[in-house]
């Protein structure tokens, strides 16, 4: 910064500290004039139009069903159950999807590195088609396909205890019972697979929708990432002996991790993001619980609060997360 | 004095000189080292060949071989039956144009290739010069005349009647174009020396990106209207438009804070040695640079605005991706073929942006022309 000179000590409009401060507080006036007019017009909009504000709606009961959730959950529950039913199934296809697209990512980005050129180049080949394809669109098709390839629940594909069908995916989960843990297998009934865990469509199709798109952009991470250790790195791997698969997890993926771990924060925070279009396909995740909150309630303001909420909530902690484990893998010199 | 040759010198006799080492290439090398270079190499080409030849079978038989090409729903139930690209024949017109007035889709046509031409003129070497500015505002301008009517004998056509592809582009060119110097300040003012700017500007950024595009959209649907003053109304696609700037300038701003932070200091060192002032030296020395650096950043900004656009059809705007919905959902006889539709403004999505990651790459080198490596 400049530094004032001694014989400058007046205020002059040539003082950056002084213009410094008037912009600030110009900058500062602004945004609370602005921030008053939206309040004042919302506050006014609303006492016109009768509408109801306040987050007291949350006690009352629901009166829609959900489709699907981990807990039981029926119309006469309130409102604030509802979305935590709808929070829980946000972070169940997000986390679960973090995991498959890491793991898909990875193998594409470390497969665009192979000598094998017909696997670096369906590598390219899958990156390019499903990063340029916007992810609603394979989202929705990824729905149509669940809804009119697989067959009805009674000719289900089956393949060992699991089920593929119309009805979703259904596999064997282990169940406590009073002998100890055993397993509940799915059984095919006349009109539906019956016992066991089952996923819905819409799950299915959201999860893989999500994991295909931001496994393309994981793997381009990982391949920048790669390609930003230096070459004599991989050289000197060669000269002591190690093979091209040690090589890459003791001395090339290691020293990518630091280049990797920033971009990849974003793109597990895109995915938690892009789960939000669930709303399309009909699974009762956040959004589109707070959907039909809105249209039954009518507080836009509350709904669109809740749901921003709880999206800066995940971005934040997994934002934290991710930050202390760079911290972790970051270089650690003397 | 030289000494005596011995008798068992002789003179120098080169050996005939020998034929190259024969240059290992050609295809038939290529392939052997790249697909059966050892046996593990080997055994992944044939499973990964066998795959892919198995499905690249079944998906020529299903999209060509039984496919139907005939605009008649009847033959595309027929058992067996592959691919109905009939429902593209039949329905292209409201897939691309979406509910416009069918008998002047002239003008969305005409509309959406001005508007191609400017994107691609935009792209062109020998049109960027300050003029370009001037060109999208006459371009636009005749965009909007040409889409809403109401003037020269052209009937009015409601904004509401807008869509398909004319409506994607509209979003994404406008709003980027629109994004470009919000980010710009925003960017700025992250790193100003002032606390008061740098929070806002980082609150702004930060909070942006912590939500998902649909709950700005949202916001701009259902939320605008309380926040403007009674009898103010302002039209869905404008506040629709409003979100994804605003949303678009937030990601923006982070890609040219990345630019201006690997600036070396250096460079403002020595622009204020010359005197320069502040805005000079950002107008002069530091967005010069920043920015050419930042330019492939830019571009794939544009490409996920351009595919995040297809979102507003959750907003029950009907761009492409609404629009094809809307077509295949309102007629009975074609619903069943929404998979085919869906394929087929895929591909015109990823025309677009396949193109555009191309384009940034060539940018890219012309960028770097002349920066040492």
């Amino acid at each position: 910064m400049l530094k004032r000179s001694p014989n400058q000590k007046r205020a002059s409009w040539r003082s950056p500290a002084l213009r410094g401060r008037l912009y600030q507080l110009l900058a500062i006036g602004l945004i609370a004039a602005a921030v008053w007019f939206l309040a004042h017009n919302t506050l006014r909009n609303m006492a016109l139009r009768g509408i109801q504000s306040g987050f007291d709606f949350l006690s009352d009961p629901a009166g829609f069903d959900i489709g699907e959730s981990l807990f039981p959950f029926d119309s006469g529950q309130p409102y604030w159950q509802a979305f935590l039913i709808g929070l829980s199934n946000t972070l169940r296809v997000a986390l679960l999807g973090i995991v498959l697209t890491t793991l898909l990512g990875t193998l594409l980005g470390v497969g665009r590195f192979s000598r094998n050129a017909l696997v670096r180049g369906v590598c390219y080949a899958y990156v390019e088609v499903f990063r340029n394809i916007p992810v609603l669109l394979q989202l929705l098709m990824w729905y149509l396909l669940f809804a009119q390839g697989l067959p009805a629940a009674s000719e289900a594909w089956t393949l060992g205890p699991l089920f593929l069908s119309k009805g979703g995916l259904s596999f064997p989960i282990p169940v406590w019972s009073g002998a100890g843990l055993v397993f509940d297998f799915p059984v095919k009934g006349e009109f539906a697979i019956e016992h066991g865990g089952s996923l819905t469509p819409e799950f299915l199709a959201l999860l893989l929708g999500l994991t295909f798109y931001t496994a393309a952009f994981v793997a381009e991470v990982v391949r920048s990432g790669l390609q930003s250790v230096d070459r004599g790195q991989r050289e000197a791997a060669v000269a002591l002996g190690l093979s091209p698969r040690q090589s890459m997890r003791l001395v090339l993926l290691p020293q990518a991790l630091r280049v990797i771990i920033p971009p990849l924060t974003n793109q597990f925070l895109n995915l938690t993001k892009n789960s939000s279009l669930a709303v399309a396909i009909g699974y009762p995740d956040v959004v589109s619980i707070a959907n039909t909150a809105l249209n039954q309630t009518g507080r836009a303001v509350e709904c669109i609060a809740i749901v921003m909420a709880v999206y800066l909530c995940t971005s934040l902690a997994t934002a934290a997360l991710m930050h202390r484990y760079n911290r972790r893998a970051a270089i650690k010199e003397r | 004095m030289p000494s005596e040759s011995s008798p068992t010198t002789s003179t120098f006799q080169p050996i005939a000189p020998r034929p190259a080492p024969r240059q290992p290439g050609g295809l038939l090398r290529w392939l052997r080292v790249n697909l059966f270079g050892d046996w593990l190499t080997g055994l992944m080409t044939l499973i990964l060949g066998c795959a892919l030849l198995y499905g690249a079978t079944l998906f020529f038989s299903w999209a060509v071989l039984r496919a139907v090409w005939q605009p008649n729903f009847e033959a595309c139930r027929v058992d067996g039956a592959g691919a109905c690209w009939g429902v593209i024949a039949e329905k292209y017109r409201l897939i691309l144009f979406g509910r416009y007035p069918f008998e002047t889709q002239w003008r969305p046509l005409l509309a959406t290739s001005l508007l191609l031409a400017l994107l691609v003129a935009s792209c062109t070497r020998a049109f960027w010069h300050a003029w370009l500015a001037l060109l999208w505002a006459v371009v636009l301008a005749v965009f909007f005349t040409l889409m809403h009517g109401n003037v020269l004998g052209l009937c009015l056509v409601e904004t509401d009647r807008w869509g398909g592809l004319p409506l994607t582009l509209l979003l994404a060119s406008l709003s980027m174009a629109l994004a470009f110097p919000i980010a710009l300040a925003v960017a700025l003012g992250r790193r100003s020396s002032l606390p008061a700017i740098r929070t806002f500007c980082t609150l702004y950024v930060e909070l942006i990106r912590g939500v998902p595009l649909i709950s700005v959209l949202f916001m701009a649907s259902f939320m605008f209207p309380l926040f403007m003053p009674e009898g103010f109304t302002l039209d869905v696609l404008i506040r629709v438009l409003l979100g994804i700037t605003l949303f678009a300038a937030a990601y923006m701003a982070e890609v040219i804070r990345g630019g201006l932070q690997a600036m070396p200091q250096g460079q403002m060192e020595a622009a204020a040695t010359l005197g320069l002032s502040w805005w000079q030296t950002q107008r002069l020395v530091v967005l010069p640079q920043a920015l050419a650096r930042v330019v492939p950043s830019l571009m794939n900004n544009f490409i996920s605005t351009f595919k995040d656009t297809s979102l507003v059809t959750i907003v029950s705007l009907y761009e492409l991706t609404g629009a094809m919905s809307l077509a295949l959902n309102s007629d009975a006889d074609w619903r069943p073929f929404m998979l085919e539709g869906t394929l087929f403004i895929a591909l015109i999505y990823f025309v677009f942006c396949f193109a555009l990651s191309r384009y940034s790459l060539w940018v890219e080198q012309q960028v770097n022309h002349g920066t040492p490596r």
